[in-house]
C-alpha cells in the first residue's frame, strides 16, 4: 500500500480550461467553525482526564492539554455528544451568538 | 493507433466499401463497432432492443473489442460509462423512452461533466397513453440538458452518424455527450443497403483517443471530480456561472465542430451529409415545410410532385437539433415568405410542436415577419405519408395569402 500522497494534479499546467469540468485540485475545507451554532466549554477544574470526550468525537476535534482535554474550534462541529458523554459533567454548550 | 500509424494511414485512399443490407438499429451497431469504443453499457427497450442485441453480438463474435456491461436498469448504465469515461475509456449505449426517463439523473451529470460519451436514442413516443412506438417525444422532452441531439433520415446516415458522434463529441472545443437520434420503428426496423466504411479508414478518421485529459480517475492525476460549487457565499455563485457558461461555450462550438466532421467524412468516405440544416429544392421558392428524421423522405417526395404541379415550395430539414442551428436557419428563411413546421411529438405548454415552438425564436431573430404554422403527425408509430405532406405543403401555401391558424393541424387526427 503506497502512503505517501501523490503530487496534486495542475490543471493549468495541463491546459485543461478551467470553465469545463468541474473539478478540484485544492482543498476548500469548508470547516464546521464557519457555522457551528454551539461550542463545547471545559470545567478545567471537573475534568480528570479520562478521555470519554476523545473517544466520541465524531470529527476527532478533541485536544489533549497538561491538565485537561480541549477542543479545536476549526474543526468542531458542535454536534455537544462530548458534553453529553462526559460522566464527569465537565464540559458545557454554549451558544455561539451568546 | 499510434501517431505514426495514423498518420501513414491518413495518407492513404479509403478502399472499396463492403455492401449489406441492415437494418437501423444493426446500422447503428456497426457504426458502435467501427469507432472502437472501451466500453458499452446496456439495457434493453422498445424499440432500441435490437440494437443493443447486435452490439452485444457483436462483441460475443469477437467482432468488437469492448467490455459490456448489462446493468440493472439505464440510471446504472449511464453511471458506469461515466465512470469509465473518468478511467479513459471511449463509452457507448442507446435507450430511449422510459429508458430515458429512469436515465435522467445521470443524463444530466453527465453534460455538466463534459463527457463525451455517445448515446442512441431509438426514439418512442411518450406514454402514458400507452404505446411501444416511435415519435420524438423523448427526445425533445430532454433537449434542455445540454446534449448535443442530431436527428438521422436515412439507414446509413444513422450508420455513418454514429461514427461521427464519437469524433464529435471527443474534440477538445466540444466535450460534450452526443444522442444519435434514430426513429422508433421507422429507421430502427428500416432495412435498407448501405455501405460499410472499412475499419482501416474508421481508424485514421479517428483519429487518437483522448477522452478523460480534462477530468479523471486516475491515481497520477489525483482530482476531486464534481465536488460541491454554488451557493450564495464566497466564489460560489461565480464558480457555477464559469462552469455553466462553458457549457454553453462547447455547444455553440459544436455547431463549427459537426460542419468540420461532416466535410472531413465526405472527403474521406465520399459520403456527404448535411450537418447542420439541409435545404431541398430551395432555389426560388415562395415558402417551405420543415422537417426533422426520417419523415423527410416521404416529404421530398411531396415537394418533387408539388414542384412538377408548379407550386414554388422547398424544403428545410434539421440534422441537429441541440444546440439549435439559428444561424444556418435564417439563412434558409430569408428565402422565403411562409413557413409550414412539422414535428413528430407534443409541445404541451404551446400547443404546437417542439420544433415549431424553437423556430418561432428564430423567426423572430429574422426581423421580418413571415406567417408560420405548426403540424404534428407520425405520433406514436403513425405514418407521415405524401398524402400528409400534400396537405401541409397546401396549408402552408395558403398562409401567404390567409390568417395564420394558432392551433396546430394534427395530420393524423381522422386516419
Amino acid at each position: 500500500m503506497r502512503h505517501t500522497a501523490y503530487p496534486m494534479f495542475n490543471l493549468k499546467q495541463a491546459d485543461v480550461p478551467d470553465d469545463l469540468s468541474p473539478v478540484a485540485t485544492e482543498m476548500s475545507p469548508m470547516l464546521p467553525g464557519d457555522w457551528r451554532s454551539m461550542r463545547p466549554v471545559v470545567n478545567r477544574d471537573k475534568c480528570v482526564k479520562c478521555a470519554v470526550c476523545w473517544l466520541y468525537c465524531p470529527v476527532q476535534c478533541v485536544e489533549e492539554k497538561p491538565a485537561w482535554f480541549d477542543f479545536n474550534l476549526k474543526t468542531c462541529k458542535g454536534c455537544g455528544i462530548c458534553a453529553n458523554e462526559c460522566p464527569q459533567r465537565a464540559i458545557t454548550m454554549v451558544p455561539e451568538a451568546a | 493507433m499510434t501517431t505514426a500509424t495514423l498518420e501513414a494511414a491518413q495518407q492513404t485512399k479509403p478502399a472499396k466499401q463492403k455492401v449489406m443490407l441492415v437494418e437501423g438499429n444493426e446500422a447503428a451497431a456497426l457504426g458502435v463497432a467501427l469507432a472502437r469504443p472501451d466500453m458499452v453499457a446496456v439495457y434493453p427497450i422498445t424499440p432500441q432492443s435490437s440494437l443493443v442485441e447486435h452490439v452485444a453480438k457483436l462483441i460475443a463474435d469477437g467482432k468488437m473489442d469492448a467490455d459490456i456491461v448489462d446493468a440493472e436498469g439505464e440510471h446504472s448504465v449511464l453511471s458506469v460509462l461515466q465512470g469509465g469515461a473518468l478511467a479513459g475509456a471511449r463509452t457507448y449505449t442507446a435507450t430511449c423512452g422510459p429508458g430515458l426517463a429512469f436515465m435522467f439523473e445521470p443524463y444530466f451529470r453527465t453534460s455538466g461533466m463534459r463527457l463525451p460519451i455517445v448515446m442512441s436514442i431509438v426514439t418512442r413516443d411518450g406514454i402514458t397513453p400507452q404505446s411501444v412506438w416511435g415519435g420524438h417525444q423523448d427526445a425533445m422532452t430532454v433537449r434542455e440538458v445540454g446534449w448535443v441531439q442530431v436527428y438521422c433520415e436515412t439507414v446509413q446516415e444513422v450508420l455513418d452518424t454514429t461514427i461521427m458522434a464519437f469524433k464529435i463529441a471527443e474534440h477538445h472545443d466540444v466535450m460534450l455527450p452526443v444522442n444519435v437520434c434514430l426513429d422508433g420503428n421507422y429507421l430502427s426496423y428500416g432495412t435498407s443497403r448501405v455501405e460499410l466504411p472499412n475499419q482501416e479508414d474508421v481508424d485514421a478518421f479517428m483519429g487518437v483517443k483522448d477522452v478523460n485529459w480534462h477530468v479523471a480517475l486516475d491515481p497520477l492525476r489525483p482530482m476531486a471530480v464534481d465536488p460541491l460549487t454554488g451557493g450564495s457565499g464566497g466564489k460560489g455563485p461565480s464558480t457555477f456561472v464559469r462552469y455553466r457558461k462553458g457549457q454553453c461555450r462547447g455547444m455553440q462550438n459544436s455547431l463549427r465542430v459537426i460542419e468540420e466532421v461532416h466535410a472531413e467524412w465526405a472527403q474521406r468516405f465520399g459520403r456527404s451529409f448535411a450537418p447542420l440544416v439541409e435545404e431541398y429544392r430551395m432555389d426560388g421558392a415562395d415558402y417551405a415545410i420543415m422537417t426533422l428524421g426520417s419523415m423527410t423522405g416521404a416529404a421530398k417526395d411531396a415537394i418533387d410532385e408539388a414542384r412538377d404541379a408548379g407550386k414554388n415550395v422547398g424544403l428545410i430539414k434539421i440534422k441537429t437539433f441541440s444546440p439549435f442551428p439559428v444561424e444556418a436557419l435564417l439563412k434558409s428563411f430569408a428565402k422565403i415568405q411562409a413557413l409550414g413546421v412539422v414535428d413528430r411529438s407534443v409541445g404541451f405548454r404551446w400547443n404546437c410542436g417542439p420544433m415549431y415552438q424553437e423556430t418561432m425564436g428564430v423567426l423572430y431573430r429574422l426581423g421580418r415577419h413571415i406567417p408560420s404554422m405548426s403540424f404534428i403527425g407520425g405520433l406514436a408509430g403513425a405514418d407521415i405519408t405524401v398524402g400528409h405532406f400534400h396537405r401541409v405543403i397546401e396549408a402552408t401555401e395558403q398562409l401567404m395569402s390567409g390568417p395564420a391558424p394558432t392551433e396546430p393541424v394534427w395530420l393524423n387526427e381522422k386516419d
